[in-house]
This record gives C-alpha cells, sequence and structure tokens, in this order.
C-alpha cells in the first residue's frame, strides 16, 4: 500500500490477518532476529570452550545423549545451565532494565541503578548475618531485600502518584544508603561467612546449576506475558501520566503490574548469580538505538541482554585473562564506560532526559 | 446584561448537554480547589473556562477529565458519573490536550497521532483500517499530513501543537477539553490554533478550554465562563458576560469594554493608571 509508505515512511507495514491487525517495523523485526542469532552464537561458543577440552563434537554427543558420562556431566551439568541461565537472566535483567526506564522516563532509572541490586546483596547479607545457612538461604534473602526496596523506593517516592525522577533520586538516595549498610554488615559478618557472601556479590555464574535456572524460568513464564499485555500502556505513559490517562489508560495499575514484574526479574537473576551491573541498564537503551524506535521495546531489549550477558560470561571465560574473573566485573567494566558516556551526552543535550 | 450568578442565563438551559458537572468538590491533597461547583458544558459548543491564576480552572477541567477524583459530587457524562465508566469507554467519549505531554525522542508526527487510537484498539486489534483512516483524517485537518514521516523534535512550537491536537482528534471523540493549548506559543501561532478549535467546532465537536488570554477567550468562545476562586462566577455567551464589572469582579482589573472591530464582539482594554 503506497499510501501506507507515505503515512508511516517506508519502514513500517500493516499486517492483518483476520481479527489480528498491527503495524510492523521492519527494523525491529530484523534487529530482533540478527540480536537473537548473535545470543545462540556467543552462547554456542561458549557450550564448546572451556577448560575441559570438550569440542563442538563431545558437545553435540553429550547433547545427543551418546557421549561418554565424564563428557556429558561437563557439558549438560556444568556448562549447559550456566549458557541457558545467561541466556535468559540476561533477557531478564534487560525486561526489568526496560519497564524500570519507561516508568520513570529516564535511561538512568535501571533497577542497579536505583537500588533493587543493592537491596538484594543486603537482603542476602541479612541472611548470611542472622547466622541463615544452606542453598536457599541467600536467593531467598536476596529476593526478600530486592521487593522491600522496591516497596521503600515506591512509597518515599509517593507523592500524589509517582513520579520518574523522583524515584530515580529517592532510588539513589536508598542505593548509598543500602551501599554502605552492607559494607558495615560485611565487616561483623564470619571470615567464612563474609568470603562466601563477597563472592557471590561480585556477580558470577560460575557456579550457576540447574536449581537456579528452574526459578528463573518459572518467573519469566510468568512475568513476560503480563509485560508483553501492558507493554503499548507502557510506551504511551511515556508521553506524561496526563496524556496516558487521557487515552484511557489505568495509570497505577499499570506501574504496579510492570513494578513488580521488573523487581521479580531482578531479584530471580541477583539471587542465583548475584549482582551482575549494568545489563538492565544497557541492554534497553542499546536496542533502543538499534531499532531506531522512539519507546522502550520489550522483545528487542530481552534480545540484547541475552546477547550482552553471553558475550560477558565469554570475555569472563577466556583463557586469554589469568585470573578466572566473575562476570558481574566484566558487566561492571563495561557498563561503567556506557555510564560515563551517557552522563556526558545527557549533559551535554537535554534529549533523553524528560 | 450582566448574568453574575452561577445558575446559567436560559439560553444554555435548553441546550443539550452531555458533560456536566454536580455538587463537584475537587483539589489535591486535603487542599480544596472546586466546592460544590455546577457546570453544563453546552453540547456543539466552544466553551472557554477563564480566570486568575490558581482559580481552579485546570483543576476543573482536569476533573472534567477524570485526571482528578472528586471528593464529593459527580462528573456526569449523558448523566451517568464518569468514574463509573470503564476508562477506555471515557476515553472514546472525551479526548484530552494536557497542559503538558512528552513526545518520546525521535518519534515520528505518524506515530505520536496513531497513539490517539489506543481507546479503540484491543490485544489482537492493533492496527486497523478505521484507524489508518482516523490518523490521515486527523493529520489532514490539522494540517500536519506533510509531517507526518518527520520527528516531532525537529518541528516549530506550532507544528508540535498542532500534532498533539492531531492525536486528540484520531481518539475520534465528540467531546474535546484543551488544557492552556495556547501557552508558550508565539501570536500566530495561538490564532491558528484557535482557528483550528473553531473549525473542529463547525464540524459538530464540543470542545472545552481553559486560556490565558482574555480577549482570545471572547473573541473565539462560544460559551465562556470565568471562575474566581474555585467557583463560577458568570457563564454565558461572550456578548453576555464579557463586561467591564466581569472583569473586575473576576480579575480585579478596571477595563473598559468596547466592541472589537473585526468581530463585533467585547474587548478588553485595561485602564492606565491614573496619573498622579
Amino acid at each position: 500500500m503506497t499510501a501506507t509508505a507515505e503515512l508511516f515512511g517506508p519502514g513500517s507495514r500493516p499486517v492483518r490477518i483476520g481479527p489480528f491487525s498491527a503495524a510492523v517495523e521492519h527494523r525491529a523485526v530484523v534487529v530482533t532476529a540478527v540480536l537473537l542469532l548473535a545470543a545462540a552464537a556467543v552462547a554456542w561458543w561458549n557450550m564448546i570452550s572451556g577448560s575441559a577440552m570438550l569440542g563442538a563434537s563431545e558437545v553435540i554427543d553429550s547433547l545427543l545423549g551418546r557421549a561418554d558420562d565424564g563428557a556429558a556431566r561437563v557439558v549438560l551439568e556444568w556448562r549447559a545451565p550456566r549458557v541457558v541461565f545467561t541466556l535468559l537472566g540476561g533477557a531478564a535483567l534487560a525486561l526489568a532494565g526496560a519497564v524500570f526506564q519507561s516508568q520513570t522516563r529516564n535511561p538512568l532509572g535501571s533497577p542497579d541503578i536505583i537500588g533493587f541490586s543493592t537491596g538484594a546483596y543486603t537482603g542476602a547479607l541479612l541472611v548470611a548475618a542472622a547466622g541463615f545457612t544452606g542453598l536457599w538461604a541467600t536467593p531467598v534473602g536476596a529476593v526478600l531485600g530486592g521487593l522491600t526496596t522496591g516497596a521503600a523506593v515506591y512509597l518515599l517516592a509517593w507523592k500524589r502518584g509517582v513520579s520518574g525522577l523522583r524515584i530515580i533520586i529517592v532510588g539513589i538516595g536508598v542505593s548509598i544508603f543500602l551501599g554502605s549498610f552492607n559494607t558495615y554488615l560485611l565487616t561483623v559478618l564470619s571470615l567464612e561467612a563474609a568470603m562466601s557472601v563477597a563472592t557471590w556479590g561480585a556477580g558470577s555464574v560460575n557456579d550457576i546449576a540447574w536449581v537456579h535456572v528452574l526459578p528463573l524460568l518459572v518467573i519469566i513464564a510468568a512475568a513476560l506475558p503480563v509485560m508483553l499485555i501492558h507493554a503499548r500502556d507502557m510506551r504511551l505513559m511515556e508521553m506524561g501520566d496526563d496524556a496516558a490517562a487521557g487515552l484511557g489508560i489505568r495509570l497505577e495499575r499499570v506501574r504496579m503490574v510492570q513494578f513488580v514484574c521488573g523487581i521479580l526479574l531482578v531479584s530471580v537473576v541477583t539471587a542465583a548469580a548475584g549482582p551482575i551491573a549494568f545489563i538492565a541498564l544497557v541492554a534497553p537503551q542499546l536496542a533502543l538505538r538499534l531499532t531506531g524506535a522512539s519507546s522502550v521495546q520489550l522483545i528487542p531489549a530481552a534480545a540484547m541482554g541475552a546477547v550482552l550477558l553471553t558475550a560477558s560470561d565469554a570475555i569472563a571465560r577466556t583463557e586469554m585473562i589469568p585470573v578466572s574473573l566473575p562476570v558481574g566485573v566484566v558487566t561492571l567494566v563495561l557498563g561503567g564506560a556506557y555510564l560515563v558516556w551517557l552522563l556526558v551526552t545527557m549533559g551535554r543535550s537535554r534529549k533523553g532526559v524528560s | 446584561m450582566t448574568t453574575l450568578h452561577p445558575d446559567l442565563g436560559t439560553a444554555c438551559a435548553k441546550t443539550a448537554v452531555r458533560l456536566a458537572a454536580q455538587g463537584l468538590t475537587a483539589g489535591y491533597d486535603q487542599r480544596t480547589v472546586l466546592s460544590e461547583l455546577n457546570l453544563r458544558i453546552p453540547d456543539g459548543s466552544f466553551t472557554v473556562i477563564i480566570g486568575p491564576n490558581a482559580c481552579g480552572k485546570s483543576t476543573l477541567l482536569r476533573s472534567l477529565a477524570r485526571l482528578i477524583r472528586p471528593s464529593a459530587g459527580e462528573v456526569l457524562l449523558d448523566g451517568s458519573a464518569i468514574t463509573s465508566l470503564p476508562t477506555k469507554q471515557l476515553a472514546r467519549a472525551v479526548g484530552l490536550l494536557p497542559q503538558s505531554s512528552v513526545a518520546p525522542e525521535g518519534i515520528t508526527v505518524t506515530d505520536l497521532v496513531s497513539r490517539g487510537r489506543h481507546p479503540h484498539q484491543s490485544l489482537l486489534k492493533r492496527w486497523g483500517r478505521e484507524d489508518e483512516a482516523a490518523v490521515r483524517q486527523a493529520l489532514e485537518v490539522t494540517g500536519t499530513a506533510e509531517l507526518a514521516t518527520r520527528s516531532v523534535d525537529e518541528l516549530s512550537g506550532g507544528q508540535r501543537q498542532r500534532t498533539w491536537i492531531a492525536m486528540a482528534l484520531a481518539q475520534q471523540t465528540p467531546i474535546l477539553l484543551l488544557d492552556e493549548p495556547t501557552t508558550y506559543l508565539d501570536i500566530a501561532h495561538q490564532i491558528e490554533v484557535l482557528e483550528l478549535c473553531t473549525q473542529l467546532q463547525r464540524q459538530g465537536r464540543t470542545l472545552v478550554a481553559v486560556l490565558h488570554d482574555l480577549n482570545q477567550a471572547l473573541r473565539y468562545a462560544t460559551h465562556l465562563v470565568a471562575m474566581r476562586s474555585g467557583e463560577i462566577i458568570a457563564q454565558g455567551t461572550p456578548e453576555q458576560i464579557g463586561t467591564a464589572e466581569l472583569v473586575q469582579e473576576v480579575f480585579g482589573v478596571a477595563a473598559r469594554v468596547i466592541d472589537d472591530p473585526e468581530t463585533g464582539r467585547p474587548l478588553v482594554i485595561p485602564r492606565a493608571p491614573a496619573p498622579d
């Protein structure tokens, strides 16, 4: 339809099948497909590389159930859960980042900046300080810490509804407070407990097993459809509360749903792997720039998150680096550079800050 | 003749009314801005609400749009309280041009205007033929069709405001509320927007706007509502209520009112301070 091209430019086309209709952006579809392929490629690279010297053929044999027990164990019990976790965890962090950036209307409004990761760490430390040990102690503490911090930031920022900038300012304040509290908690813990929590606190996927992947899978399966249903309302809310309300959007309901989903996603990843910084901050913004879209897009962001976390893991495991790095350190370095760039460009032009 | 009484003149009591406020009490937090206010918006009118700063005119408009929940009383649409209507159903009847909206960075004019279709869309029906037709029509009416694929960031203030109006028009509501649609625009663009409002009203829509400029209100409104301290001081046609007494009472400004040589409507000229 030439008329549609005049209306939307060449990049979009209406799709109408029976009762279904939508305007499809070519570029977003292509970018998402390329990102998913890239994530799959890096994931495969992570599957076939490692100190156990098992290459592609052994990995394929293991996946088909033809390999010996030793190889199968390395591939299926050690490498596979880690690879699946980085794919899903990266996507989960990016989804959480996307909803918080959209709701705060600010690229800085990501869960790692506004204190939810720090809060999850505090939860884990408190559990350790209280003397709880065991497989579930740290994850449960982290999820509770994340949710409590989220609720606290939301309530402290509440004033006739919640504004984006206030959430960020309150969140940064809470984050700084909890950060120093975390440092204090580390000093009072027993050396052994402190060591174990500190390893977790660096953000590492080294010890990921299927038992960590399962809760992540469940939360994503539950949260993603809910988030997608509310995705368009969320994008309209980026125009301001009044404009969105005028279009018939129930602001507080959408906001609450997206917040709870986002915090659950961050907390479940943090619970398993520790606070992995910056994926949530960077992935949605990179996806936004690649797709050329004007509002946060969930699926491209999730694909970008999967690419970033698997790639960070590939760098962390590379044998060129003499020490085994936690993946959180890699994302911290990459994301830190991005944050500096973001702050500099935000300072120069007021674009992106509203 | 002046009608300095909240009970409106007989002229509009006979007209059909779809949107009305009844005993409306509303405000922010503990502060009551409007108390027990009654208002009927004549159907097919271009109603303009005027009054000094902080008189509650924006609060009234926001209450009509259900952005503020009344603490007592009701806003009625076709006789039923708008708080009882499903949000999307209300959004198909009453459109809103808010005072401040944020255009997402890099969004095109068409994309922005398309967002006005939200109340007509559903999970499955995201971009039907009638959506496209409505957007096309909104672009044409507002003269933004040739800007369709441009980014909103690049537009002039007047073009941008017309784009926002186009978004509200794509919503295809019989009633349109505009909160200070001319603020921050230069005089040429103010006139452009007000002429567009008049055109829309003549095509059969009901418009309610908050305006700051008294003379523009007198010139363009078909129905004028004057407010002070949360109360309606007078309402009626500009000719009925556009008097020096009203300007004195509402704004506390001594003024002469003459006939506008262009339109014959009342024109307010503040008096010069007496030389001493």
